[in-house]
């Protein structure tokens, strides 16, 4: 059979005709199949965008399933390792899921919209574990990926820009709250969620009212400086916010095809999302015991001395390589240094003292550094304005 | 109890970062001001309900980011916010755009000249080269050449070794750099007017001097030896203004348990047996200490708050031979809405860059040649920005602040002072000038803050209003600033020390004189360093 190439290209997304007119750099990449820009004018002023004004970031790509029915909360409770009973009607939850062996297999945003209705969005495609784990369970799953369409405003007067579009009374919603109001007649969600640590937003609509929704939020967003983001500028302000990404800071367990290079929640540094009052869930057996026996690895969030980024590094303990780091920036808000970091247990204690090896080049010619850094005990960036109700203006 | 360790006088930004490292130390620290307000030429003030204006410096780049990241600015409220490109506005309807992105800048060249397009790399390339040899000097306290202690001899040494590295052609055009003008400067790489002119610019920002002046190709170096985040060369606003930076330098000085006091006007330094032991204010408060730091220029330093039977003959001398000639003034405007631009987009992101109206060097020769003859700039240059653009906490939504830097106005107008005529005459040239580009821009302005060199002395204490305290010519840089023989912070008199921008590394929103100020003094007290070393470029 002859198929058109146009079947075999990249997908675009509902917003695609706005995004394309706006980037002006014309830099895309390829996410989960979509043609998504890397850059659209300038990463550093995107960047900035978040952490000054607000900047908007088509999240369209994301994986969302829809997961309902009598059992849905069970089944959630089963598949995930926090407590999704203790997560309301309208509240948003960031939760990761694990296989039997305690092993991660993605991270992703739970909300919650009814007692018995649940969306997922996830990283990853998660259709064939989500399906598995039904088994016993009365729930429909539904993949929505191509049924909504979703924007990500992020930013200190992201807020604002939103009120203006109708959002009224938005100011009153707190962190992981779920809002609902209606754009051009149809319904739009709005909850305050993101991936940049900084105040803001994630609106979601059907994917006709997407180049609308676009339109007016830019307009709206006017005076108040918005402006689009590509993945480059997200990625920064994630590392600089603490948040893990898949495939970068982690492998998911059903990739992995090399025995040890799997990594469980206690080892990314989350168990704070795991249950283990929960009688029962994918994983909690052998988190269990990985709790008694102690972990392999601590996930670190290290301050390196000096500018030059520990991309890809190696981190020593005196002579003797104790872990590598996933992600690293230097961190233009934070003014600082960072990276994350899988360090072998014992090492990696907050307040240790390690050594980066980092390896730069200038003009062809690389030199290798040995930076003194010291883990610390959470990410440098967290303002006020993130937990702030009501959210402050700008 | 008026008993201190040490006593910073004036709380601009210098004075903070000093005060800073002092208490790091564990020194009890006072910073006394003059003003009921921090900040100095680094401050921000709402004149007009609802708009801020950064009153003096405008933008960030030289603030060194070792201080920025040891102090936790961050934490203590900075953000600095990069802006992108500029713009000079052509006689002939047309402009320039400098493009952040190389490719996007390329094509922007081309279109003036292709020749020029393709030289602005050897350009760059070789101004670099000079940024690099002086960006490794900024957060250390230059050699004495004529001292003979161990650490003189090695860092003379090092310093040797680093321009004798370049090989002979290269040493000998970075002689020619560090004396040399802008103007011969970029003669040597392009041949279009508007180029040369928009680039030239930061050559004679805050100097008394024009662009074929020698002396101006090492102030366009000093204009792009700063960075933002490692972008060398990129400039930034303060988010909220210049005074957040005085700001969050306060809160740092104040969480190591410093004390800042306002309305403190220093009227004389207290020596006793050629020792300082503290100060005393015009309204006759005194403060003890047996450390005292000047944040002021050295003019006033020496020849206005220390007596002069205190001090060494050729100090004296030296102090009042000091070129800090007033060259500048300075306009904050706000805005009822956004101006438009002839041949601009309004919603180009230009829009929040620098605006520059002198689209030829000959243009900007004239316009000094106005200052030499004792009057404003008719045909100002102009370095213009709207803040507004990039930061939403300036002006209220939809309304605009704009900042308008303009080179020259006279210290004396005709060798007299200025008259409030004067004022309202330079005032009209800078509005003219940018009226000739935007018509709709006069019917916006709501409020007009305008600043002679008269103002910026009376209110920051800058004589003759020179921004820099004290020019930038190589006679009165590294080991020669602020006079050859006193380039390591210390007075002449024990105990007393400067940390001002009169000191190496010199003017602008930087901090290292500060920063390395307070190395000097905490050596001399034998106590442990508290100021960072400088990151390194290579
Ligand atoms: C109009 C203008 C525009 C500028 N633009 C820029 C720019 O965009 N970017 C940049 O990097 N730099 C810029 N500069 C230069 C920069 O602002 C200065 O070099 C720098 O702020 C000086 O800092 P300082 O701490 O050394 O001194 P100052 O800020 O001058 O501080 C001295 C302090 O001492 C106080 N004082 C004076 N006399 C007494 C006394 N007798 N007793 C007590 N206190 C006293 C003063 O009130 C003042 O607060 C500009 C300067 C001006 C004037």
């Amino acid at each position: 059979m002859i198929t058109s190439s146009r079947e075999t290209m990249l997908l675009t997304t509902p917003f695609h005709s706005r995004v394309e007119a706006m980037c002006h750099l014309n830099d895309w990449g390829n996410w989960m199949g979509y043609t998504t820009p890397n850059a659209y004018f300038d990463v550093e002023l995107e960047y900035f965008a978040i952490r000054s004004t607000t900047g908007v970031f088509d999240l369209s790509p994301m994986n969302k399933y829809r997961i309902t029915g009598p059992d849905a909360e069970a089944y959630l409770n089963r598949m995930v390792t926090r407590n999704v009973s203790k997560l309301g009607v309208n509240r948003v939850g960031y939760a990761v899921w694990c296989n039997d062996a305690g092993s991660i297999l993605d991270d992703g945003t739970i909300f919650r919209l009814g007692e018995q209705d649940f969306r997922l969005c996830s990283y990853q495609r998660a259709d064939d574990w989500l399906y598995w784990c039904t088994l016993g369970f009365d729930v429909t799953i539904t993949n929505e990926s191509e049924d909504i369409a979703g924007l990500a405003v992020q930013g200190p007067t992201s807020c604002t820009v939103l009120t203006l579009l109708g959002c009224t009374g938005l100011d009153q919603l707190k962190p992981f709250g779920i809002a609902h109001f209606t754009f051009e007649g149809a319904p739009m969600m709005v909850s305050r969620t993101g991936f940049t640590g900084d105040l803001g937003y994630e609106v979601w609509v059907a994917p006709e009212q997407a180049e609308a929704l676009w339109d007016q939020l830019f307009e709206c967003g006017r005076d108040y400086l918005i402006k689009p983001i590509g993945g480059y500028a997200l990625d920064l302000a994630r590392i600089e916010a603490g948040f893990l990404q898949a495939h970068v800071d982690f492998i998911p367990a059903e990739e992995a095809v090399r025995p040890g290079r799997t990594r469980s929640p206690l080892e990314l540094g989350l168990e704070w999302l795991v249950d283990f009052s929960k009688p029962l869930f994918n994983g909690r057996a052998a988190l269990l015991e990985e709790k008694a026996r102690g972990s392999r690895y601590r996930f670190a969030i290290l301050d390196i001395e000096g500018n030059k980024p520990a991309e890809h590094s190696f981190i020593l303990k005196g002579n003797k390589v104790v872990g590598t780091v996933t992600s690293a920036a230097w961190c233009p808000t934070v003014k600082s240094n960072l990276a994350y970091a899988l360090i072998e247990a014992p090492h990696g204690k907050v307040g240790d003292q390690l050594t980066a090896e980092i390896y730069y080049q200038r003009e062809l010619h690389w030199t290798r550094l040995m930076a003194p850094c010291r883990v610390i005990d959470g990410p440098l960036f967290n303002p006020k304005r993130r937990r702030q109700t009501p959210a402050p203006p700008f | 109890m008026n008993q201190y360790d040490a006593i910073v006088i004036g709380a601009g930004h210098n004075g903070l970062t000093n005060g800073a490292y002092l208490a790091k130390a564990g020194l009890k620290v006072a910073v006394l001001e003059r003003n009921p307000y921090i900040g100095g030429a680094t401050v921000s003030r709402e004149l007009h309900k609802g708009w801020y204006y950064s009153n003096c410096s405008y933008v960030s780049s030289l603030l060194r980011p070792e201080i920025t990241r040891d102090l936790e600015l961050p934490r203590h409220g900075l953000q600095v916010v990069p802006f992108g490109g500029g713009t000079t506005f052509m006689r002939n309807g047309d402009h320039f755009h400098n493009f952040d992105d190389h490719d996007r800048l390329h094509r922007e060249m081309s279109r003036h000249s292709k020749r020029d397009a393709n030289a602005y790399d050897r350009y760059a390339a070789d101004t670099s080269l000079q940024t690099k040899l002086i960006r490794p000097y900024l957060m250390r306290t230059p050699p004495d050449p004529t001292s003979m202690k161990p650490r003189d001899l090695a860092d003379l040494l090092e310093f040797a070794r680093s321009f004798m590295a370049l090989g002979e052609e290269k040493l000998l055009d970075t002689i020619k750099f560090w004396t040399g003008s802008v103007g011969d400067y970029l003669d040597g790489y392009f041949e279009t007017d508007v180029i040369k002119a928009h680039i030239a610019g930061s050559g004679i920002i805050g100097t008394a001097l024009g662009v074929y002046s020698p002396g101006t190709a090492y102030v366009l170096l000093h204009h792009y030896m700063g960075d933002v985040d490692g972008n060398v060369g990129a400039w930034g606003f303060a988010r909220g203004g210049m005074g957040a930076i005085a700001e969050s330098l306060s809160k740092a000085f104040q969480s190591y348990g410093g004390e800042i006091i306002c309305d403190a006007n220093v009227d004389e330094i207290i020596v006793r047996d050629g020792r300082a032991k503290g100060v005393a204010l015009k309204d006759g408060t005194e403060y003890q200490a047996d450390i005292v730091v000047s944040n002021l220029d050295p003019k006033r330093t020496f020849l206005d708050i220390t007596n002069p039977k205190d001090l060494p003959e050729d100090v004296l001398k030296k102090a009042q031979n000091f070129k800090i000639r007033g060259s500048s003034g300075k306009l904050n405007i706000a805005l009822d809405g956004l101006p438009t631009f002839t041949g601009i987009d309004p919603r180009s992101r230009m829009m929040g860059g620098e605006m520059h109206f002198s689209d030829s060097l000959e243009r900007q020769e004239r316009a000094y040649d106005d200052w030499k003859n004792g009057t404003w700039s008719k045909d100002p240059y102009l370095d213009m920005l709207i803040p507004s653009m990039t930061d939403p906490t300036m002006a209220p939504p939809g309304k605009h602040m704009m900042s308008v830097f303009v080179q020259y106005a006279p210290p004396k107008v005709e060798g007299r002072d200025w008259t409030d005529e004067d004022k309202d005459g330079f005032e009209k040239s800078v509005l003219d000038q940018i009226s000739n580009y935007s018509p709709d821009f006069r019917d916006l302005i709501l409020h007009c803050e305008t600043r002679t060199p008269r103002e910026i002395e009376a209110e920051v204490g800058l004589t003759e209003g020179n921004i820099f305290m004290g020019e930038l010519t190589f006679d009165q840089l590294l080991f020669n600033r602020p006079f050859p023989g006193y380039s390591q912070y210390r007075a002449p008199i024990k105990g007393m020390y400067m940390c001002s921008s009169g000191t190496h590394p010199g003017g602008g929103v930087m901090a290292a004189p500060g920063a390395n100020a307070a190395r000097e003094i905490l050596s001399d007290l034998k106590r442990p360093n508290t100021v960072p070393g400088g990151y390194a470029d290579d």
